[in-house]
């Protein structure tokens, strides 16, 4: 199943914690300018799949392979200093990551996350929509060409989702692959274009939401009546989850 | 790595309450160990009543000599308040303005004089002491009988010299007053020579020989009294103390009391900073960001030690120039106190590093540091001899363990040339810094697995 074109490959991911395990063998692709969801009940491993992919956890057994280019990694929390301004932490991570003009990267971010008048603004003021924008700046700064995002739009009200997924829409259009987890069913129905389902660790389903819907139906029709959000809780009790 | 330092610096900068205690917890503590030095915590505070007459002598044999100044040499030992009466040094002991009080009464001399009389009655001073204390009345009754000690000693002194001059007087002869008189004493010496002289020009016989005895006598009684002479001085002070310093040298109180508020400062400064800087990459989430290739573990280390050095460095000199104000300072050693500060701050930043390590929070990281910090600056502070030696030897293992005491060690050493090892106290803190640093390294390992 594996492609030439793919911006990322995960293989065979194993991951324990202890004795527990965290995730047992999952896989996942994703090709330029894809948009892919992972979602899941709680401790499912979406967490734990995107730190491995960006390079924070590392796999006990499996591996990962990018197409070339950075990978960007939006944290689920905000990882930024609190007692800095938001111009002040883009520009130290634009220093960090070796920008040759750190100030022009920090510009761009600014116009790009619409923050241009509150640059100079400590982040601790700012509300936790903002925070989420200069997070996501952040990842932004390398010009990744794989984008990770760990449920961004927890904490922001229905504008600034709309606004976070108008902006990351934009992304994909132009060509970065996006791979977010999220426990939003209709941000994966509208943003994804397919979606890997995880439960304890396992991968159940991947593939696009139709295709879901469609598995749904074959194991139960009646089941597959309703909205997406229905026929996701369908399929987990289908698999005994 | 210039870039994390200014980030950190600047979030120092926005933590007004942070970096307020930073300089003002030094200078707090150069002010309260200047006071403590400038105060001369040696002197006793006590009330003195003289009531001896300022005319009174003390007479040995035939000799008036001046009364010794009983009043000024005790005075230059204890901080002396001068009372009027005995009355008003009870009031001062009862209100705790002086710790004792020392009354010399009129019939002090006296006494004294009746000593070489066939009626002699023991010269006593009262000493009146508030003992609300236990500690402060041994202390004062201490201090008291050593000054006591040293009158007797001094009277004694001057008792003997007397003895010793007469006795020279006998063996070599001079002159000599007796009520207002001059009188002229042969002497031993000159007696045995007139004697010797005489001698041939006697017949053989008795007369002949008893001369003979005469003149033996005065030979004998000369030269044993030259040897009696040294041993009467010897009375005043029989037991000379040779004092050898084995255990390694010191240097005086004031400079050790430097010492021990540089250290001080230096540890809570750099080890709060240190431990704090690097919970603080953890509590903002940044810490995996930053490790994903931006910076490796070891460098951000880096990064928070020396962070911890330039501000310990900047606080401890502070501190020290805050000092200057009450002590003088040899600044002419301070290449040497610049080297005790920077290994005294990487190995104490070391040290903060492995307990920011260990810890999620910056509150609990702090708290850690203290619980750690406190107990081992005063298990530092503890002297051999204070303690028994079984638990002195395991204080010495734990301090060891731990840069404090080194540091204070190479602050003394950097202070005053008569401190402990200097080169010594630099490897300690160097084998430290090493140690600790691997710790953190081990500590961040588990920060990136978490």
């Amino acid at each position: 199943m594996s492609r030439d074109d793919a911006a990322l490959e995960a293989r065979g991911l194993v991951k324990l914690y202890g004795e527990r395990e965290a995730l047992r063998g999952v896989g996942l692709e994703a090709a330029a300018g894809e948009r892919v969801a992972v979602i899941g009940p709680n401790g499912a491993g979406k967490t734990t799949l995107l730190s491995i992919l960006a390079g924070i956890l590392r796999p006990d057994e499996g591996e990962v392979r990018t197409g070339g280019g950075e990978v960007g990694w939006v944290p689920q929390q905000a990882a930024l200093y609190r007692r800095l301004t938001v111009e002040e932490n883009l520009m130290l991570f634009a220093r960090l990551e070796g920008h040759g003009d750190p100030l022009a990267s920090t510009e761009r971010m600014l116009d790009l996350i619409g923050l241009r008048e509150r640059r100079g603004e400590i982040l601790a003021r700012l509300s936790g929509g903002n925070r989420q924008r200069v997070n996501i700046a952040i990842g932004l700064l390398a010009q990744p060409a794989v984008l990770l995002l760990d449920e961004p739009g927890v904490g922001l009200d229905l504008r600034q989702r709309a606004r976070l997924w108008e902006f990351i829409s934009a992304l994909a259009d132009d060509g970065t692959t996006v791979v977010f987890s999220t426990h939003d069913i209709q941000e994966v129905e509208r943003y994804g274009d397919r979606l890997l389902v995880l439960a304890d660790g396992e991968s159940l389903f991947d593939g696009s939401a139709d295709a879901l819907r469609a598995a749904v139906r074959e194991a139960s029709p009646e089941a597959a009546v309703g909205d997406f959000e229905s026929a996701v809780v369908a399929f987990l009790r289908q698999r005994g989850r | 790595m210039r870039w994390l330092l200014l980030k950190d610096l600047q979030i120092l900068r926005r933590s007004p309450l942070q970096a307020a205690l930073l300089v003002v917890y030094p200078v707090l503590i150069a002010v309260l160990v200047g006071f403590a030095i400038s105060r001369d915590g040696d002197k006793t505070r006590v009330a003195f009543l003289n009531e001896v007459p300022a005319d009174a002598r003390i007479s040995v044999g035939g000799e008036q000599m001046a009364a010794v100044n009983v009043g000024d040499r005790i005075c230059r030992r204890v901080e002396c308040v001068h009372v009027g009466s005995r009355e008003e040094a009870v009031a001062e002991v009862e209100s705790g303005d002086v710790q004792a009080a020392l009354v010399l009464p009129a019939d002090l001399v006296s006494r004294i004089n009746s000593l070489s009389t066939f009626n002699p009655r023991t010269p006593q001073v009262e000493v009146l002491l508030n003992e609300d204390s236990p500690v402060k009345a041994q202390l004062v009754d201490d201090r008291i009988d050593a000054l006591l000690a040293e009158a007797n000693l001094a009277i004694a002194k001057r008792i003997a010299g007397e003895g010793s001059r007469y006795l020279k007087l006998v063996i070599d002869g001079g002159d000599f007053e007796v009520l207002g008189q001059a009188v002229q004493i042969l002497g031993l010496r000159a007696s045995a020579r007139i004697l010797a002289a005489l001698e041939p020009s006697l017949p053989e016989g008795p007369l002949r020989d008893s001369l003979t005895r005469v003149r033996s006598f005065a030979e004998q009684a000369r030269d044993n009294l030259d040897i009696a002479s040294p041993l009467i001085d010897r009375l005043a002070q029989p037991i000379a103390v040779d004092k050898v310093s084995v255990g390694g040298s010191s240097p005086p109180l004031d400079v050790f009391a430097i010492a021990v508020a540089a250290t001080l400062t230096l540890a809570f400064v750099t080890i709060l900073l240190v431990a704090g800087s690097l919970a603080l990459e953890r509590e903002e989430n940044a810490f995996a960001r930053l490790t994903r290739g931006l910076v490796s573990p070891a460098a951000l280390l880096g990064e928070k030690i020396l962070l911890g050095v330039i501000a310990g460095l900047v606080v401890t000199l502070l501190m020290l120039a805050g000092l200057e104000v009450f002590v003088s300072l040899r600044w002419e050693r301070f290449g040497l106190w610049l080297a005790a500060i920077l290994a005294g701050a990487a190995a104490l930043g070391a040290a903060g590093a492995a307990l920011g390590a260990a810890a999620r929070e910056v509150r609990a990281v702090s708290l850690l540091a203290f619980m750690v910090t406190l107990p081992i600056a005063f298990l530092s502070l503890i002297p051999s001899g204070a303690v028994a030696g079984g638990l002195y030897d395991a204080i010495g293992i734990v301090t060891a363990a731990f840069p404090f005491k080194p540091a204070l060690h190479a602050f003394e050493a950097a202070l005053d040339p008569a401190g402990p090892s200097f080169g010594l106290a630099l490897l300690h803190l160097a084998i430290l810094a090493a140690a600790y640093g691997a710790l953190a390294r081990l500590g961040l390992r588990r920060f990136s697995a978490a």
